[in-house]
């Protein structure tokens, strides 16, 4: 009976871990009542669990996850939907629609659009099904994906959604994230998207840090501050002519090195504002 | 580039080597990990003059579709030798032996790596030699180990790799480019370290029962010290990579318990969460 690793330690594969009546969970293994980390990560102790939490890794569907995915094929009843990691997913008509829906029920969805959706089943055998029945499912119109590291979602979304939630409450965006590394995002406006975009990388970024959640804070507060400036100076630019504008010509390039990786143009005729959307939060 | 001559000698009066080392002793190993962005795991290792990448990719979908294994992920490993990687050029072709040592390469891995977790879908370890000093297939299991790792794969440790040689009657530890190919033969091998079992034995040239049976533990401990350093390699590339020189240490009692609770809520392990109060 001995524990080999301290709190939160970083260890690698093959590691020894624990030895004695230990129980093996995510992240080790079990050989001959040793118990080993399979992966690099941070170790843990939880009552005679040991487990490792992962730094990296492809997503692998569980059943009950929230996740975003595009729609890559229509198969009769069935679409064919890219939720990333090594599995394609499908959704079955009668999993997302209500009855009777029309034969071609690529008039409801179609090749390349976003839907929020849950694994309904996987179990190694037959790929992943998908269900659109549950508050929030529905195909994401307008916004964009932004795409980051599935082993970093759990930190994005933060203990009962605490992070996501502040994200929320300071950008006034429409934000769903997936376990499968996608996250929605729907901003009014372009500078508030580049934010929220170097909020979400940069708790990619620094996942394994702590008090995060007071640091993309700060850094929200300090950036709102800026864009109102900014907006400040453009406002009033117009009237006394040349040199003010210049000022501000010359303040805007730090903003606008962010440049989002990859967006859908950001729907902003339609305004409802903060429709409340449900998280992914693990209870 | 002038003709290769044959070196005077391979053991020197004194009992070193060709390039000044000890029978036992290895060539200097640096081991880095994640050095490319693009690949979802990868490393880089210079040993002696020998320089190898190898980047990982997956688990992912398997393409072509008539590869794929129902139980377990298909490990697909390709080894390349850059044109500029040897004295003269190498034809860019894929060459038998290239494709003889992926084989090789993904034989050695495979023990190592839970591949039934991910069935139907493929691991891409891509090995890529820049500089060819000899022993590179044990130089490249080194690296992709490393690599497998960083890409956040589960196994069961890593694999260090390493050849043992015969110069001049004596047994040798990490043949450079010479002792291979004036050498008396070579005996590469890739070991479990937790499990000392061996995931890849060669051998090239002639030995005697007693010499192998010499040789096979020298490769081991050779092999232990170089699991050292991955392990080593390993740990500092996750321990420096997401400080950014921030100023969150540990010792603030209250944003460690914060924290701490973060990662339980994240596994979304309900019956665990009850043992910690």
């Amino acid at each position: 009976m001995a524990v080999y690793f301290q709190k939160r330690e970083v260890v690698v594969p093959g590691q020894l871990l624990a030895d004695g009546r230990y129980r093996a969970s995510y992240g080790t293994y079990d050989d001959d009542g040793k118990i080993y980390s399979a992966l690099v990560g941070l170790a843990e102790l939880r009552g005679n669990t040991v487990k490792v939490v992962a730094l990296e890794g492809a997503y692998v569907p569980k059943e009950g996850d929230l996740v975003l995915g595009t729609i890559t094929m229509v198969a009769g009843n069935n679409w064919k939907v890219d939720i990333g990691g090594p599995y394609q997913a499908s959704l079955h008509a009668n999993n997302a629609l209500r009855r009777p829906y029309s034969d071609d029920i690529s008039e409801y969805m179609d090749v390349g659009d976003v839907i929020s959706a849950e694994i309904a089943t996987f179990d190694r055998q037959s790929g992943p099904f998908l269900s659109m029945k549950g508050r929030g499912l529905r195909k994401l119109e307008g916004g964009m994906i932004l795409d980051v590291s599935p082993a970093k979602v759990p930190r994005i979304i933060g203990r009962r959604g605490s992070m996501i939630n502040m994200i929320k409450d300071h950008l006034r965006i429409q934000t769903t994230v997936g376990q499968n590394g996608k996250i929605w995002i729907r901003a009014p406006d372009f500078k508030i998207l580049r934010l929220a975009i170097k909020a979400f990388k940069t708790i990619e970024a620094q996942a394994h840090t702590s008090k995060l959640t007071d640091r993309i804070s700060n850094m929200l507060v300090e950036g709102l501050a800026e864009i109102e400036a900014e907006e400040k100076g453009e406002a009033e630019a117009p009237a006394p002519k040349k040199q003010e504008n210049e000022e501000v010509e010359a303040a805007e390039p730090e903003v606008e090195e962010e440049e989002p990786k990859e967006e859908e143009p950001a729907d902003e005729a339609e305004s409802e504002d903060s429709i409340e959307e449900e998280e992914v939060n693990e209870e | 580039m002038s003709p290769e001559k044959r070196p005077d000698f391979l053991i020197s009066a004194e009992g070193l080597r060709f390039d000044g080392r000890r029978p036992d002793e290895l060539r200097p190993i640096e081991l880095k990990v994640g050095v490319l962005k693009q690949a979802d795991g990868s490393a880089s290792i210079r040993q002696g003059k020998t320089y190898i990448i190898a980047g990982v990719y997956g688990p992912r979908e398997l393409h072509p579709r008539h590869l794929t294994l129902n139980d377990r992920a298909y490990l697909r490993v390709v080894y390349r030798m850059a044109t500029f990687s040897v004295p003269d050029r190498k034809r860019p072709a894929p060459s038998r032996r290239e494709k003889e040592i992926s084989m090789v390469i993904a034989n050695a891995l495979a023990p190592s790596i839970f591949l039934e977790e991910f069935p139907k879908a493929v691991i891409d370890v891509f090995v890529q030699v820049i500089q060819a000093d000899g022993g590179t297939r044990c130089a490249a299991i080194n690296a992709a180990s490393l690599a497998l790792a960083d890409a956040g794969i589960p196994m069961r440790g890593l694999i260090p790799a390493v050849a043992v040689g015969k110069a001049d009657g004596k047994l040798i530890v990490d043949l450079g480019d010479e002792e291979d190919k004036y050498g008396g033969g070579d005996v590469p091998m890739a070991i479990i370290p937790q499990t000392g079992d061996l995931t890849l034995l060669q051998q090239d040239g002639s030995f005697t029962r007693e010499e192998i049976m010499e040789a096979i533990p020298m490769g081991i401990t050779a092999c232990n010290y170089i699991h050292e350093l991955q392990k080593e390699a390993l740990k500092q590339a996750y321990v420096r990579r997401p400080e950014d020189g921030e100023d969150d240490d540990d010792d603030d009692e209250d944003s460690y318990d914060d924290y701490d609770d973060d990662l339980e809520t994240d596994l979304g392990e309900a019956e665990l969460m009850e043992d910690d109060e």
